[in-house]
């Protein structure tokens, strides 16, 4: 009598416990299952070479999805990313050619998208504009900064001195993942345990309360969009070192990647909730499933297909959970 | 008198809560039944159930003799219920007659919306609840009161036979809520069944025939005659204990002069307006909608940008152009609009709590001190019993009362010396209501000064050592308590135009 009470204790305490995880983590576990199959199914996707492609190709979203994470968590959305790693990346390149100056050309290429970024923070901030339309007119504004600089070509670049930013190795491991890593761990810290995280969930939250808590709401906007854009400027020159050039043309589409992403991890588009776990592993499911399905030899019209049904497949597993814990 | 309404054994659960166990109540054609219980006793689930939005675990529901399963609202609205809740549904973008007849718009015969017959439709409607506004005016021009009658106008508009009001009047001026009362007169004239829920017990006694108590999602009493029940028998059965005097004032010291404004304009403040606060004291602030009493307050907190106007504190002259100077001054602001002012409503209360005050207890200029956010917030979850399974909870999940002491957490959390509290008790249960006065005389014991408004008038007179009256965005007088009287204060508060309605208006209040 004594045993079968106990399991039975046992037993409704396990299911407890796996509800619990499923509510806070089920995006990883689908995840698992998925990378499961596919290693078990899908020839050469468990290889080295195949995990560091996999890796690779999900670097630029993974370093872009950090700053997007905060611009979601405060309630905003930056769509004007995509354009800001072209222009970066020209720039980047423009100042190479010219001046020879490796270091130099990375830093103003960050620099410009942060200025880009800055630009975004005091529109939205100061002047109340809505960061949809702010961040899609400063979008087509960049671009066409993008091709002016470039004069509409891509720009070859010549000192190879800077292709060891994209295409170096460390322990075997290609640099962009290694950036991509060390970004995650940064800005896990700071959402997690720093009042900038806090007070930036608080906005996303409720702007409102959080103006009268005394939190220099705008400040942290700013800052927000300014964090973005230097970000995506990092990119940028990031890409231009792996491409051996600036292109004007690079990554339509980018922008909503990123934000594709961060929502496949739980994060929410209205703000105040941000789990920065979710977002990596947002990252990973689109980027394993783009890669199985290249493996696959899945023509890429069929592609665009599959991501957009798992984007809406994850946003209603999302909605049906937090249904059920209302009622 | 024939009986419409009837609630057999009726339960409702939720998981983990039992809302609602084996209520029984009958209500009768031309009745005017009050509902009161503390928030949380199933007031509003009951309503709920009623309406459809709920269905009930088990019992019975009997309507017109008829058993009736209510499966959805539309089933509600056919069996002839229409519930009105203290939120507002209507589209701010939308005209008044469009708001009205929204989803039962009159069509053409070609399947156009035809706009004539809306138009008469929506005045014949607003003329019914004597309110004179244009049904073309878009919902977002009119102030929050005007919305409240709209949102009245649209229920009575199929033709219910139960009408259920849930706390009607907590955004309405006297003005609207006589207004109202006579509605519900002439609804009960027509042989209508009334249910009406409310927080002010003055409320019940001026406009229900029976009253019902609720606790803990029982009926603990049912009184049929309003003339055989005093307040504090209410309140006894509604809190299950004596609260013999709700304000329970007592005297304190009252120190030196600590606050003195001079001279502030602003939005919604035209005249130059000046007062001053003394260290322990109560300042009330009473007026009526729209007298410009938040408007005020909002400028001295630095959270609206004022025209002109100086503030001392303690003998300086201070500058506060943002909350956070006033923050740093030791100003605190409890705004009235606590959902969309107060709360973050999907952070925990810990979260809620430290707002404000984590700055100050931050590790290398801006990493979180861990240790000190949880202590903080265990130490006040505990010094303001603030009810909440734990610091982690979702603060949304809290009840009003709740929310309330969490905001004051937040507040008391830094050095504070003058709290402004904007209608404090808004929605909030009686027994909460008596903690929460109870820490205000015991923080102005400490020292500390509160400047507090309400449109409650009863309130205003129950804690205030002074009241400041507001009227069109200035302060017309400043009463000692020995001076304060219900009558006086109102004369002072309305403005000239309807001197000749409060002289009505009271007769029926007395």
């Amino acid at each position: 009598m004594k045993g079968v009470n106990k399991t039975m204790i046992n037993v409704g305490a396990l299911t407890a416990k796996s509800k619990r995880l499923w509510d806070t983590s089920s995006m990883f576990i689908i995840f698992i299952i998925l990378f499961i199959m596919l290693s078990l199914f899908v020839p050469y996707f468990l290889t080295v070479r195949n995990m560091i492609g996999l890796g690779l190709s999900v670097s630029m979203v993974g370093m872009v999805a950090c700053t997007m994470l905060f611009c979601l968590a405060s309630g905003d959305f930056d769509l004007s990313v995509e354009n800001i790693v072209a222009f970066s990346g020209v720039t980047a390149a423009a100042v190479i050619n010219s001046t020879g100056n490796v270091t130099l050309g990375i830093i103003i290429g960050m620099i410009a998208g942060g200025m880009i970024g800055l630009f975004n923070g005091l529109i939205i901030a100061k002047a109340g504009i809505n960061a949809l339309i702010t961040t899609l007119a400063m979008s087509q504004i960049v671009r066409g900064l993008a091709f002016i600089v470039s004069g509409g070509q891509a720009q070859s670049i010549g000192n190879a001195g800077f292709f060891g930013l994209g295409n170096g190795l460390f322990l075997g491991v290609p640099n962009p993942i290694w950036i991509t890593a060390i970004c995650f761990v940064i800005f896990t810290v700071l959402i997690k345990s720093t009042t900038y995280g806090k007070n930036t969930l608080a906005i996303g939250g409720n702007q409102e309360a959080a103006r009268l808590a005394g939190i220099h709401v705008d400040r942290i906007k700013i800052i927000i969009f300014t964090m973005q854009g230097f970000m995506a400027g990092f990119a940028g020159v990031v890409l231009a070192s792996r491409m051996t050039s600036g292109q004007p043309n690079t990554s339509q589409g980018f922008s909503l990647d990123v934000i594709s992403a961060c929502v496949l991890g739980g994060v929410s588009l209205s703000g105040g909730v941000a789990p920065i776990m979710g977002a990596i592993v947002g990252v990973l499911i689109m980027g394993t499933v783009q890669n199985a399905m290249n493996l696959m030899n899945i023509p890429t019209f069929y592609q665009y297909i599959v991501r957009g049904a798992i984007l809406l497949m994850a946003v209603m597993i999302d909605q049906f959970k937090q249904s059920n814990k209302k009622a | 008198m024939e009986q419409v309404l009837e609630f057999a054994s009726v339960c409702k659960s939720f998981p983990g809560v039992q809302a609602l166990s084996d209520i029984s109540m009958q209500v009768c054609r031309g009745e005017v039944r009050g509902l009161i219980g503390e928030n949380g006793a199933g007031k509003s689930t009951l309503l709920k159930v009623l309406s459809g939005a709920y269905q009930p675990t088990s019992g019975r529901i009997t309507i017109a003799g008829k058993e009736r399963e209510i499966l959805s609202t539309r089933d509600g609205l056919e069996a002839g219920i229409a519930v009105i809740y203290q939120e507002l549904y209507l589209v701010p973008e939308m005209t008044v007659a469009e708001n009205l007849l929204l989803g039962h718009m009159p069509t053409r015969r070609s399947g156009l919306i035809d706009v004539q017959k809306m138009y008469d439709t929506a005045k014949a409607q607003l003329t019914y609840i004597l309110e004179d506004i244009d049904p073309n005016t878009k919902i977002k021009e009119l102030p929050i009161a005007q919305r409240q009658m709209i949102e009245i106008a649209k229920a009575l508009l199929h033709n219910a036979s139960i009408i259920a009001f849930d706390e009607p009047t907590s955004s309405l001026s006297d003005k609207e809520t006589q207004r109202l009362f006579k509605i519900i007169a002439a609804l009960r004239d027509e042989g209508k069944a009334i249910i009406y829920v409310s927080h002010r017990m003055e409320e019940l006694f001026e406009v229900c025939d029976s009253v019902t108590v609720f606790r803990d999602g029982k009926t603990i009493e049912t009184f049929r005659e309003m003339a055989a029940v005093t307040p504090d028998m209410l309140v006894q059965r509604m809190v299950g204990r004596d609260i013999k005097d709700i304000y329970h004032y007592y005297a304190r010291p009252i120190g030196e002069e600590v606050l003195k404004l001079e001279g502030f304009t602003g939005p919604g403040v035209p005249t130059p307006v000046s007062f001053s606060a003394k260290r322990g004291e109560i300042l009330g602030f009473f007026g009526l909608v729209g007298a410009g009493r938040t408007e005020l307050m909002k400028l001295l907190f630095g959270a609206e940008k004022k025209h002109t106007g100086r503030i001392h504190l303690n003998g300086k002259e201070v500058v506060i152009n943002a909350p956070m100077d006033a923050i740093e001054l030791g100003i605190a602001f409890l705004p009235e609009d606590r959902k969309n002012e107060g709360i973050i409503p999907i952070r925990s209360v810990e979260e809620n709590i430290n707002l404000s005050a984590r700055r100050k207890h931050v590790k290398g200029k801006f990493f979180l001190d861990v240790r000190w956010e949880a202590q903080n917030a265990l130490e006040f979850i505990k010094k303001l019993s603030i009810k909440t399974p734990s610091k982690d909870q979702l603060i949304m999940n809290l009840s009003g009362g709740n929310q309330q002491k969490v905001i004051l957490a937040r507040w008391l959390s830094e050095k504070t010396s003058i709290i402004v509290m904007d209608e404090p008790t808004r929605g909030i249960d009686v027994g909460t209501k008596n903690e929460i006065y109870s820490l205000m005389y015991k923080l102005t014991e400490e020292g500390k000064t509160i400047l507090c408004v309400s449109s409650e008038l009863p309130e205003i007179m129950g804690i205030s050592d002074r009241v400041a009256v507001m009227r069109d965005g200035c302060i017309v007088d400043i009463l000692q308590r020995d001076q304060l009287d219900k009558e006086r204060i109102l004369t002072l508060a309305l403005p000239d135009r309807h001197k000749s309605t409060i002289h009505n208006s009271n007769e029926r209040g007395e």
